[in-house]
Formats: structure tokens, C-alpha cells, sequence
């Protein structure tokens, strides 16, 4: 495939709100899990007993008033997300240079706002028939719907290309960038805002509990004593578009996308689905393994996730390979972990900051040389990035640095 | 934009009441009607324990795609595959809202996976060991010409074919007063790059405008179905109609023109089977 520029970029998670926020706590190791102080509260009247990372002051940062209509925590966040690093002006100049019809919107998430579901069901009311509705605030279909988010992201932009938001779990936003690429190489649009946005909800907090995945303490990828996930929230935002002739910006190099056809909640037991990603993210890079020089893996940090992709990553890559996961820090953004994950890629390529794993000290004999503790520093020149989500999708995509 | 377009290989379709696309097709052309028609779909690529609890999505979502499969003589396994749905599982939305509201902590684990908006897509990729890509999309009102979209600009983009599955089940509880959406509805095409005797080729523009409501008789009986907006192209398909137009979201639609192939000069041998079929 041609390799696509990446524009502008940004990214808003517990370590804070833009890519300086990001970089520096990269830098620190400061991880921004916090014990959960976010609800509903369990039988014992508080919330779950577990860590999660939570995004600051979203409950004080209403959407402005004409965009009321589309309120809720996760559009929120989208809104939050796109005020930095200058994200919305670059969106609003493509449309101008371009055509707004010219550019696309492809965002992905998992669960979009359904957190304003749950508030609508805590607080039902007898409608004039009798029977439970929603309260008034809440009756507002656009924020009730999967699509929440991409039309919120629409209507803030002014873009009119394709506009689509992608839900296939925590592989949702790095596939944005594979199905906003064919867009552009297909001469439907020529460029597209990627991202994704995922807010903490009941849902998620105890649907992963109920299938035993979320650790007491902050999560620990690939230390032998690692026993589960922790929760975050983020939101981040990309621009694609072609690379014109003098172009020296940061470059969407290949994708690779596969399903594991395994089962619904765990990973093939050879990791077949991820190395057919990566392999395939490879080979439309035009690259080899040897080639890459920092993996951002998706590295969840319960025992059979990582253990899988950690042998997968073995069976595939050099030694000298410096692999990662940034859980530590964010904690599993679920549907936003693509986006914020290509942005730390994007940071290793532009300064050379290669993130180490937080909270894990002791490896596990099944992780291969490449599992790296330690922050590293290094000019590179290929960082890629493995997201895998429910039902067995895989997703990984590769950047680079200008030619 | 230059038009994309495809070959539909096969199509699939399942509503209530009209349980595949041979009755489709024929209430379309004279309004017949099966007798007892199945409640939902049963899909053979479940296990009879799993057919049975499957979520109504789920289950209309494999029945159609693995039609559409069979229509095209494709192995399911060897093609990547879009899944739209505007709202996903909506009686698994009230599930959860209503769990969580209540007692937090007892929420099924199952029901939680199949919570996610790729349910359909995972099940598919496991019952028929397809490891190529799969996605899942929505864009509300616009979903089944945005899954469209995709799977042609994947067509376009060097795949030689592709699943494409368009499904909605009813909501329930008090989230049907926000998200209406009534019975089961099922639609997929296999869509390829090369031309085929006697299957039409389809050719798609994104222009601005609105699209005009469905007017056909699968639009007229099925309207409350938040898949419907995809019924002007099987109405289309199904009555030898050579346009319509899709809604494809804020001020923009998706024109759609089909075609018998022009290159292909059908050889004696595949007259001989048209005639025989």
C-alpha cells in the first residue's frame, strides 16, 4: 500500500490531556492508575475493588451549548480529546483545503456512550402509559446508539466524507486507520480523521469482572505473577491523509487485520489470529520483521493474553526487538486503546522514547527477550502497535519516519 | 469520485415472515406469503445448544451470510466480511442497563461478550474458521450504505471478494421508547471484482441529496426495522429495478445502478446451465 501521512495527532488519557502530558509521563514511569472511585457501587456500597485509569475533570466539562443534544461522558471526552494539540483546527483546515465531502470520519470505540444507557435505567420514570422511560434529560436517541460517537465527531468537525464508527471491541481504533486508508486509496475521500473514545462504565467495569479478568491491584503485563487487566478511559485523534512530494511527517506505513476464529473472550492458544495481523501489517509495509525496531503490544496483562502474544512476538521477531505494553500507565482503554497506542508509537518515532512495562518485576519465563521492563532511549525508524479485541480481532499497524 | 463497484455473487436475506430470499422475492413479484414461517432463524453453523441461546442478531446475521455464501458458491472461509447493524443486540443493552441498575455484580459473563458490537462478526469468523479480516460498524440511519461503502472500497482496494451482512433485532424493555426497532431483519451480499454470467454488477456514487423513502413492497412491509433503510437495494434486486438510492448520513446518499455484465458473452456451456436451472 502507499504509505499515508499522519497530520496531526493527540491523545487524552489518565496520564493527562495532549502528547506532551503523554511524553513526559512515559518519560517519569508515572502510571496514572488511581484505586476505582468510579461507580455503580457494588453489593458492599462502594465501587469494585480494583484500579483503574480515570480521565480528570470530564464531570466538569460540560459540551458547549449547541452541541447539548449529543451530552454524555463519553462524547465528553471526544470533545476534550480534540481541543488538544490542535486536532479540531487540523480537521477544520483539511476541510477547507480539501472539501469538507473530501474527508472522512472513521472512529472507533466499544462502547460508545452507553454509560448514559446505564444512568437512563438507574433513573427510570412511569411514562404517561405507565410503564418505565426514560427521565427527560436522558430521552435523547443519538446518545443511546453506537454511532454516538461518530456523529458527535461529525458534527463538530464540519467534515461530509463517509462517516462511520467501527465497534469490534478493544481493536476498534486501530482498525480506523485500515478502513480509512482503503478510503483514501480508493479516491473516495483524500483524507479522514481516525481515533476512538471509550469512557468508564458499569459495563465494562463489571462485565470484565464477571469473566474474572480484572486484577485487585494495578495490572502487571507479563510479570509472572500477573492476574489481570486494569481498566482506563482515553480518547485520541489522527488525520491521514496522502503524502505529498515534500512531505516530512510521521507516516502510516501498512495495516494487518485477521480473526482468530477461536472463540468469543480468549485468544487463539498459538496466537495464529495475531501473528496473521502482524504478519499481514508487515507485508503491506513493504518490511521485515528485523525492520521494526519498537512493538507496543497489546500486552493486557492477564495470564493468557500475554503469555499468547508474548510467544507469538518470540516466534516472529529479532531478539533486539524492544517490546512493550503501556497498560501500566493508562490502563486497557478498550475501544480507544488503537488510537492511544499509535500515538505512543508516534512518540517513540518522533523522540525516541521507547516505554518499558510499569509495575511488573519479575519476567515470566514464557516472554521472549523482546519483553523489555526498562524504559529505553533510541532514534528509530519503524514503531508498530498490536491491538486484539472479543469475538478473536486482531488489528496491527506499523508507522514510520519519512524516507 | 469515480463509481466503485462489484459483482453481487449472492445474496442472503431473512425478515419475519419471510424466512430466506427465494420468499422475498417472491412476495415481491406477487405478493405470496409463506405458510407458517419460522419464528427466527436457526443457523446451522451453531451448535444446537448455542443456536438456541443465541441472541436474535446473531442468529439472523450467520443465517444470511452463510445463504449469501451458499448463493455465490463461495467457501465462507475464504472471505473477509463487513457486519453492519445500527444498535447491535438491543435486548443485551437492556440486559446489562437493567442488571447494572440493580445488582451490578451478577452480570453473565456471556452475556457480556456477547454484548459487544462484533458478536455477529465473532461467531461467524468461529463457525466457519474464516481468519480473514472482519469489522463492525454502525453509523446510525446510514449504517447499511456506510457497510456498502466499506465493502467496496475493500473490492477496490485488492480483495477479490467480500461478505458483506446487514442486520437489526427488536428492542425491549424502556430503551424500545429510544431505539425502536421491531422483528428480526437480515440482509448480506458476496461481493466480488470480476465479472460473472447472469449476475448483476453493482455500481455506487456518493453525491449529496436525500434519499427518497423505500417505496417497495419489502420497504413497505418491514418499516420499523432499523435495517430497513437497506431494503430499497434488496426491493431493487428483487423486482429487476436498476436504481436506488441509500441514505449515507448527513445531507449525503449513496446512488446505487445495476447491471446485467457487458463484457461477458455468456459461453455455450453456462447457457446450457442457465436453461437446465
Amino acid at each position: 500500500m502507499p504509505p499515508f501521512a499522519v497530520r496531526a495527532w493527540s491523545a487524552t488519557t489518565a496520564l493527562g490531556r495532549g502528547v506532551q502530558a503523554q511524553h513526559a509521563a512515559l518519560l517519569e514511569r508515572r502510571s496514572g492508575l488511581r484505586p476505582n472511585d468510579f461507580g455503580p457501587d457494588n453489593a458492599d456500597g462502594v465501587p469494585l475493588p480494583c484500579w483503574i485509569g480515570r480521565v480528570d475533570g470530564l464531570e466538569d466539562a460540560p459540551l458547549p451549548a449547541q452541541f447539548a443534544r449529543w451530552e454524555c461522558r463519553n462524547n465528553r471526552l471526544a470533545w476534550l480529546a480534540l481541543q488538544q494539540d490542535g486536532m479540531l483546527d487540523a480537521v477544520r483546515d483539511a476541510v477547507d483545503r480539501l472539501g469538507a465531502e473530501r474527508v472522512a470520519l472513521v472512529i472507533g470505540t466499544s462502547t460508545s456512550s452507553i454509560g448514559a444507557s446505564e444512568e437512563a435505567y438507574r433513573d427510570l420514570q412511569p411514562d404517561a402509559d405507565g410503564t418505565p422511560a426514560f427521565p427527560p434529560e436522558l430521552a435523547r436517541p443519538i446518545v443511546h446508539t453506537v454511532h454516538s460517537l461518530g456523529d458527535f465527531v461529525q458534527q463538530v468537525s464540519g467534515a461530509r466524507g463517509p462517516c462511520i464508527t467501527v465497534a469490534t471491541a478493544c481493536s476498534s481504533s486501530a482498525k480506523v486507520f485500515a478502513q480509512a486508508a482503503r478510503l483514501i486509496e480508493a479516491g473516495v475521500v483524500d483524507a479522514a480523521l481516525v481515533g476512538g473514545v471509550d469512557t468508564l462504565c458499569g459495563s465494562v467495569l463489571y462485565g470484565f469482572n464477571s469473566l474474572q479478568l480484572v486484577s485487585a491491584q494495578p495490572c502487571r503485563p507479563f510479570d509472572a505473577d500477573r492476574d489481570g487487566l486494569s481498566l482506563g478511559e482515553a480518547g485520541g485523534f489522527a488525520l491521514l491523509e496522502r503524502v505529498p512530494a515534500d512531505n516530512r511527517s510521521l507516516r502510516l506505513l501498512g495495516y494487518g487485520e485477521s480473526s482468530d476464529a477461536h472463540h468469543m473472550s480468549s485468544p487463539h492458544p498459538q496466537g495464529l489470529g495475531a501473528l496473521q495481523a502482524m504478519n499481514e501489517a508487515l507485508a503491506r509495509a513493504g518490511i521485515a520483521p528485523e525492520d521494526v525496531d519498537y512493538l507496543n503490544l497489546h500486552g493486557t496483562s492477564t495470564p493468557a493474553n500475554d503469555r499468547i502474544e508474548a510467544a507469538a512476538v518470540a516466534s516472529l521477531f529479532p531478539a533486539r526487538l524492544h517490546a512493550s505494553s503501556t497498560k501500566g500507565w493508562t490502563g486497557h482503554t478498550l475501544g480507544a486503546a488503537g488510537i492511544v497506542e499509535a500515538v505512543f508509537c508516534l512518540i517513540a518515532l518522533q523522540h525516541g522514547t521507547l516505554p518499558g512495562i510499569l509495575n511488573s518485576a519479575t519476567p515470566d519465563p514464557a516472554c521472549g527477550p523482546q519483553i523489555r521492563f526498562d524504559n529505553a532511549q533510541a532514534s528509530i525508524q519503524v514503531a508498530m502497535t498490536n491491538s486484539f479485541g472479543f469475538g478473536g480481532n486482531n488489528a496491527s499497524l506499523v508507522f514510520g519516519v519519512s524516507a | 469520485m469515480s463509481a466503485l463497484v462489484a459483482t453481487i455473487e449472492g445474496v442472503g436475506f431473512w425478515a419475519t415472515g419471510l424466512p430466506g430470499w427465494d420468499s422475498a422475492r417472491d412476495f415481491v413479484r406477487d405478493g405470496r406469503l409463506p405458510e407458517a414461517p419460522p419464528a427466527r432463524p436457526s443457523p446451522q453453523l451453531l451448535a444446537p445448544n448455542e443456536r438456541r441461546r443465541a441472541p436474535g442478531t446473531v442468529a439472523v446475521a450467520l443465517e444470511v451470510a452463510l445463504a449469501a455464501c451458499e448463493a455465490a458458491g463461495r467457501d465462507p472461509a475464504s472471505l473477509p466480511s463487513v457486519f453492519a447493524s445500527t444498535h447491535g443486540e438491543l435486548a443485551i443493552t437492556d440486559y446489562m442497563c437493567a442488571t447494572l441498575a440493580d445488582q451490578p455484580e451478577t452480570i453473565s459473563p456471556t452475556r457480556f461478550h456477547n454484548s459487544v458490537h462484533n458478536a455477529a462478526a465473532g461467531y461467524w469468523s468461529i463457525g466457519t474458521g474464516a481468519t480473514a479480516a472482519t469489522t463492525a460498524i454502525s453509523a446510525y440511519q446510514a449504517t447499511f450504505a456506510q457497510g456498502l461503502l466499506e465493502a467496496l472500497v475493500q473490492l477496490a482496494t485488492g480483495v477479490p471478494a467480500v461478505l458483506l451482512v446487514a442486520y437489526d433485532g427488536s428492542s425491549v424493555g424502556p430503551l424500545a421508547k429510544i431505539s425502536p426497532s421491531a422483528g428480526l431483519l437480515g440482509g448480506a451480499l458476496v461481493l466480488s471484482r470480476s465479472e460473472r454470467a447472469g449476475a448483476m454488477r453493482l455500481a455506487a456514487t456518493l453525491a449529496d441529496g436525500e434519499a427518497p423513502a423505500a417505496a417497495g413492497p419489502l420497504a413497505a412491509r418491514d418499516p420499523g426495522n432499523a435495517m430497513a433503510p437497506m431494503l430499497g437495494l434488496f426491493d431493487a434486486l428483487a423486482s429487476g429495478d436498476r436504481h436506488t438510492t441509500l441514505s449515507a448520513g448527513a445531507g449525503r446518499i449513496l446512488q446505487l445502478s445495476l447491471h446485467e455484465p457487458s463484457l461477458h458473452e455468456p459461453s455455450l456451456q453456462e447457457t446450457g446451465a442457465q436453461r437446465r436451472g
